[in-house]
């Protein structure tokens, strides 16, 4: 895995310290291009993996790179799955049982029909979320996608209820169908490492907020950092400047000291900020 | 180990019980639900106790405390049935439906001596937290007017029905979104004496409203409005915004910063400066235990735990009685949007005639 990930929360609006920032943000990615020209100078300095969201727009740049297969040979995507904003409004339009019904991929009916309904009626949820990622996969068919992630949300309610099977199913499935790696995105790292040396899936791919300040490191700072020293994990850090909080040349200091981060997801709008943080992480990255 | 059970598992139910669960002093002894599809599933993979009758479960499952979060219509029947099994009840918004009702179940939990919350989760919010400091620390001098909005993407088109598409479930606009700004004004302002203006209308449903427009009017000449539509595609989630005027300021929160802006004239509060201030989420929120949908999720759960272990039932953030005062201006906008507009409307306007222009004069017009 590349030590830079591209992250993809300012092209769609989120922002965790100002509302008016995020909604500049949406403005000015509202055309695709922009979001591609963001992309391609990435890629020229050198952060070629992009962890993003399964947002239907998204899908336009898989078109983009479709088109362009010699220009983007060696980009890859990480698909984060579900975009659980599109699921939760349609639950309070459709209620729980028409949104699933809503969600069904198209393509291949029969055989959606037959995992579907046969599972709806079994209550055995393993069809049913093989059919949804698979639906969810669908923009990214002739393109690189050698990890694909469970958003947080979904991590962390599967996580609450102690629905953990759900995690063997998606990493499973994900190997065999999709032939690429499992990862699990979450606000509650130690806990979820637990759960899934339990269900015995090994050395997970786990992305988790990890900063200096602690921001929205549930279970604790201290739980994090013992996590990264003995656990056997593949950590990548998310939040690593706490939505801006913590100055960039002490925030990749600091993350780079960490033991056991095999990867950053970082997210920008112009070069010369992509730049100032590959920039940072080759300095820092290279001294541990 | 507090012994809890989940009540009703839409969107807010299963939220509340994944948090819940991983509440390291809570055990989860039940969850329940009218339709048996979702326990069925819950109950095959995470062995989680399902029953789909209410009264059979009060009856049956050893509890301490409850969490309802069925529809709006079904609150009261629910809270007080609990109340009556001696249980902590954790109730969602908005509380009762009918105010009376509502009445009746918070003097049963106060006689009682029960912990009693309802999900006002934005009293939880660091930023909203932050305001109600400074206002009370009269930062920005005395108050005058308070905007309160809320906007999101909810109902997008003439299609749909849940039981959030039907004012008399206790769906709608006013009942699911306006409910927290107005919950908010309340906590800032206390309990209005008149409402005015209001406006509930319909966009896409049909049985319900999709914005809501109104104005609060309060003993000492103070207002406040409330401009509410939950059929704003532009906005990703759900939005809520306030903005309040006083003499010496203005302060503007929603979810993620307070900014404050103080005159010359202020005394500003230990750590603010006159002109612009800033605070942030990342400065303002407490950490959580487990973190699903934002921290102001967990905390609020945590508080009703922790009400329960010290017995502090009575003068909590979100009680019943505050959660009522809220239903109450809910009905009083209700009943004011019914009426109509004021009959100020049917007055001739007075026109008062625009002076003269120097050109007009010149050409004797």
């Amino acid at each position: 895995m590349d030590r830079l990930l591209f992250g993809d929360n300012q092209f769609f609006g989120v922002n965790h310290m100002s509302e008016e920032k995020a909604r500049a943000q949406a403005m000015r990615f509202q055309d695709i291009k922009a979001v591609i020209e963001v992309l391609d100078n990435a890629m020229d300095e050198g952060v070629k993996s992009f962890m993003c969201t399964t947002h239907d727009r998204i899908a336009l740049v898989c078109d983009h790179m479709r088109a362009n297969p010699q220009r983007y040979e060696n980009f890859e995507f990480m698909p984060c799955m579900p975009y659980a904003h599109k699921y939760a409004n349609a639950v309070t339009e459709d209620g729980m049982l028409g949104t699933l019904k809503r969600f069904m991929p198209d393509e291949g009916f029969l055989n959606a029909a037959v995992r579907g309904g046969m599972s709806l009626a079994r209550k055995d949820i393993e069809g049913v979320t093989t059919l949804l990622i698979d639906a969810e996969m669908k923009m990214f068919a002739g393109l690189k996608t050698p990890v694909i992630f469970l958003q947080n949300v979904v991590v962390d309610l599967l996580l609450g209820m102690g629905f953990n099977e759900a995690f063997r199913i998606f990493a499973d499935h994900v190997k065999t169908r999709h032939n690429a790696e499992p990862g699990f995105i979450t606000m509650n790292m130690p806990m979820l490492l637990d759960v899934l040396e339990k269900l015995g899936i090994d050395n997970p791919i786990v992305c988790s907020n990890i900063n200096k300040i602690g921001f929205r490191m549930c279970g604790g700072f201290d739980a994090y950092e013992k996590a990264l020293r003995e656990k056997k994990f593949r950590a990548i850090a998310m939040s690593v400047f706490a939505s801006g909080a913590i100055p960039p040349e002490e925030a990749i200091e600091w993350i780079c000291q960490q033991p056991n981060i095999e990867a950053i997801v970082f997210g920008a709008s112009s070069r010369g900020n992509i730049r100032n943080t590959a920039g940072l992480v080759n300095r820092f990255w290279a001294k541990h | 180990m507090i012994r809890i059970a989940v009540v009703g598992l839409g969107k807010m139910g299963l939220s509340h019980h994944a948090m819940i669960n991983a509440h390291p002093r809570v055990k989860v002894a039940a969850v329940c639900d009218a339709t048996g599809y979702v326990l069925d599933v819950l109950n095959k993979y995470t062995g989680v106790r399902t029953c789909t009758d209410f009264d059979a479960m009060l009856a049956e499952v050893p509890l301490d405390a409850i969490i309802i979060a069925t529809p709006s219509s079904m609150h009261t029947k629910m809270v007080n049935a609990a109340l009556a099994k001696g249980l902590h009840v954790f109730c969602e918004k908005p509380f009762c439906l009918d105010t009376a009702e509502g009445e009746a179940a918070t003097r049963t939990a106060t006689e009682k001596g029960l912990v009693n919350q309802v999900g006002y989760h934005y009293r939880f919010v660091g930023a909203f937290q932050e305001v109600k400091r400074l206002l009370d620390a009269k930062a920005i001098g005395e108050v005058t007017h308070i905007l309160a909005e809320a906007y999101g993407p909810v109902v997008l088109r003439p299609k749909g029905s849940s039981w959030r598409t039907q004012r008399a479930q206790g769906g709608g606009c006013l009942y699911d979104y306006a409910a927290h700004p107005l919950n908010l004004v309340n906590w800032y302002f206390g309990e209005p004496t008149t409402v005015g203006g209001t406006v509930l209308n319909k966009i896409f449903s049909a049985e319900t409203d999709d914005e809501v427009f109104g104005t609060l009017f309060y003993q000492d000449g103070k207002s406040a409005q409330i401009s509410v539509n939950w059929s704003d595609e532009s906005y990703r989630k759900m939005s809520t915004k306030i903005t309040i005027w006083g003499t010496a300021g203005r302060i503007t929160a929603d979810r993620q910063e307070c900014q404050v802006y103080l005159r010359d004239t202020a005394t500003p509060p230990a750590g603010y400066q006159p002109g612009w201030n800033s605070r942030y989420t990342t400065d303002l929120t407490e950490p959580v235990w487990f973190y699903l949908r934002g921290e102001e999720y967990s905390a609020q759960l945590d508080y009703f735990v922790r009400c329960i272990e010290e017995k502090r039932a009575h003068d909590n953030v979100n009680s019943f009685a505050s959660a009522l005062a809220t239903d109450k201006v809910i009905s009083m906008m209700i009943a004011d949007a019914e009426r109509g507009p004021a009959p100020t409307s049917a007055v001739a306007p007075v026109v008062r005639a625009a002076p003269r222009k120097w050109w007009q004069a010149l050409l004797g017009r």
